[in-house]
């Protein structure tokens, strides 16, 4: 693992080590830094998609609960207006709408990061505590095909790091 | 005037203590001294280390105070039932609605400034937006309250939901009550997950810099095991637009079904199409004032000025004072429509307002709520976070004020005059609104105490774009 002071730093660190070949590592930043996840190779994440259908699903759903409530399960004449009046049931379509997208959002986030994760192996640094103040890390993982401590190490320096530390498991 | 790409070139001008731009407004966003390792210590120091502990228990002594007169006043409430207020009938509404609208206006600058702010690349509104995010939670929840409290039968509230009822009943989804109930819900669901989304990695921050054991597993729970990787950090980037960009549309829609509650009835100054936006623009001119009068004091106590900025002052300003002449075309408005009209009970309750047995109050009302914020016209209380705390209030209290006229006026006198009545608040309608404040408060000092009240990682990202020269 391969500490660095800047974001510009690490992000030219990840671009190399990605052109060199390394596909399982991660980088770790205090604030995010803009095309770190795509200098990784990572650029698709399937939040807005389910936020998407969690929003269609919430208003189909809710103004389903309306129409069959009102108009079958129990019908009420007011005035002699139509039982679907669906005007008056927009309001609560859109507070529903938002509210399961907004909740999917959230639960989609949490659980493709697989959070809340207390452990971690980066967690064993004692310098990884910087990784949430000031500093920037780069760590490519022993599960990487291309991985070979020795060799793997030799490139990390080339990358001009701080620091560099082995992550035990 | 900020770009994509950044902003205006900065002067400084001898005798003034930050730097401008050509126009001469405040500039600076973050102070020049601030770095990565400065912020974390700075607004993480305040959860961790407590400092200001005298100050900040004499203040907390004073609002825990206010919070049992409020546990006092509604559970004589739940004894004796509504009939201690001072309401009756017309006036069946009274404080609890007033105070209920008030409230959820409060609420409405919190998620004005973290979404739609964010949307539309406000950068000033960066170390501000976490902490407006946690007043808009607590003024929801005082909100939420007041229709409670008002119900006849407070223990089945629960009524108002749909859920499977034995007795096969549903709630009516055509009255705007039941949209209330949805929408103030929602509202403080989707808020709460914003805030939460946006506070997980600071709390990491707050996790890793605490020195004893407790502390790192208590902040530790919060954070979730937040390591700041870059495959977490663009999930949870892409979440936390996707939330700013559902509750832009949520803020707005919160006050206009609230507004419906009015409008949808038949009673002469309810019965308005202006309803709607006039209720938004109030509710984000009283946000913003309130947001004033909170930040004003904390950014003195704790030393804030670096980050809470002269800049931030002045924006939030222009926006005060840009929804309060919204406010005041609502006023305008009403008038004309009720003269045009030509309906008489329409023109009838106007001249009511204004020169009736409540007459004073809608005269104090143009006062403080149009008159004295006129004052931010000059850059010179903008710019003076005293003279800007004053203004703030008067518009905060105005605002009450307009919730209590449109209230109580619009009922007291409706069709026929046999059933006119008067309504006096009584000391458990005062114990209850200001008890209520005190509810706010004590949630407010215990936020500030124990969570990190300005964003540590959105500030991170100010000082990087300071050093790529973007700021």
């Amino acid at each position: 693992m391969a500490e660095f002071e800047e974001h510009e730093q690490v992000l030219a660190a990840a671009r190399r080590a990605y052109a060199a070949g390394y596909r399982r590592m991660d980088a770790y930043s205090p604030f995010p830094v803009e095309g770190l996840a795509e200098a990784l190779g990572h650029e698709w994440t399937a939040v807005p998609l389910i936020t998407l259908m969690g929003g269609m699903a919430g208003g189909l759903g809710g103004f389903f609960m309306q129409w069959y409530s009102m108009g079958r399960l129990y019908p009420l004449n007011v005035g002699g207006r139509p039982l679907n009046s669906w005007p008056n049931f927009i309001p609560v379509t859109f507070e529903l709408t938002v509210l399961v997208a907004s909740l999917c959002a959230l639960i989609s986030m949490l659980v493709l990061n697989r959070l809340p994760q207390p452990y971690h192996p980066v967690f064993n640094v004692p310098e990884f505590r910087r990784a949430s103040i000031d500093r920037f890390f780069l760590c490519i993982e022993a599960a990487d095909p291309k991985f070979d401590l020795q060799e793997t190490w030799s490139f990390l320096e080339t990358l001009e790091p701080c620091m560099l530390t082995e992550v035990e498991e | 005037m900020e770009t994509l790409q950044g902003s205006e070139p900065h002067v400084t001008i001898p005798g003034k203590p930050y730097p401008v731009t050509v126009l001469g407004y405040p500039a600076r966003m973050i102070g020049p001294a601030t770095t990565y390792e400065s912020v974390s210590d700075q607004i993480g120091d305040v959860p961790l280390k407590h400092p200001h502990q005298k100050a900040w228990l004499a203040g907390f002594t004073v609002v825990f105070g206010l919070f049992i007169m409020f546990c006092v006043a509604v559970g004589y409430l739940f004894y004796r039932g509504v009939g201690i207020w001072g309401i009756n009938i017309p006036v069946a509404w009274g404080f609890a609605i007033t105070n209920f609208v008030w409230w959820i206006g409060i609420g409405h600058a919190g998620t004005f400034i973290s979404a739609i702010l964010l949307l539309l690349f406000q950068k000033w509104r960066t170390t501000i937006n976490r902490f407006t995010e946690a007043m808009t939670l607590f003024a929801v929840i005082c909100a939420g309250l007041f229709p409670l409290l008002h119900l006849g039968r407070p223990l089945i509230f629960y009524f108002l939901l749909p859920y499977p009822d034995t007795m096969a009943l549903w709630p009516q989804f055509r009255s705007p009550l039941v949209w209330d109930v949805f929408a103030v819900s929602t509202y403080f669901t989707v808020s709460l997950i914003f805030w939460y989304v946006g506070v997980v990695p600071d709390l990491a921050t707050i996790r890793d810099k605490a020195q004893t054991k407790w502390k790192r597993i208590i902040y530790g729970i919060g954070a979730l095991g937040w390591r700041g990787s870059a495959l977490h950090w663009l999930r949870h980037q892409s979440a936390y637009l996707l939330l700013a960009g559902l509750a832009t549309p949520l803020v707005l829609s919160v006050h206009s079904v609230v507004s419906f509650d009015f409008s949808v009835a038949q009673v002469p100054g309810w019965h308005s199409t202006i309803f709607p936006p006039y209720f938004v623009a109030g509710a984000i001119y009283s946000g913003f004032a309130m947001v004033l009068n909170l930040m004003i004091p904390i950014r003195r106590i704790y030393g804030l000025q670096n980050l809470i900025t002269v800049r931030t002052l002045n924006n939030m300003a222009c926006v005060t004072l840009a929804t309060c002449w919204m406010v005041a075309y609502g006023y305008i408005m009403e008038a004309f429509m009720a003269w045009y009209s030509g309906d008489v009970f329409e023109q009838y309750m106007m001249k009511n307002r204004a020169f009736g047995p409540y007459g004073w109050t809608f005269w104090v009302l143009m006062g403080i709520n149009v008159i004295i914020p006129q004052l931010l016209w000059s850059r010179r209380v903008r710019t003076n976070d005293i003279a800007l705390f004053f203004v703030a209030l008067s518009a905060n209290l105005g605002m009450w004020l307009e919730r209590f006229i449109i209230v109580i006026t619009s009922l007291h006198r409706d069709f026929v005059p046999s059933s006119w009545a008067m309504f006096f608040p009584t000391k458990w309608d005062w114990a209850t609104l200001l008890g209520s404040v005190g509810l706010f408060l004590t949630l407010q000092f215990l936020f500030i105490r124990y969570i990190p009240m300005i964003s540590i990682s959105e500030s991170r990202e100010l000082i990087a774009q300071r050093k790529e020269g973007k700021l």
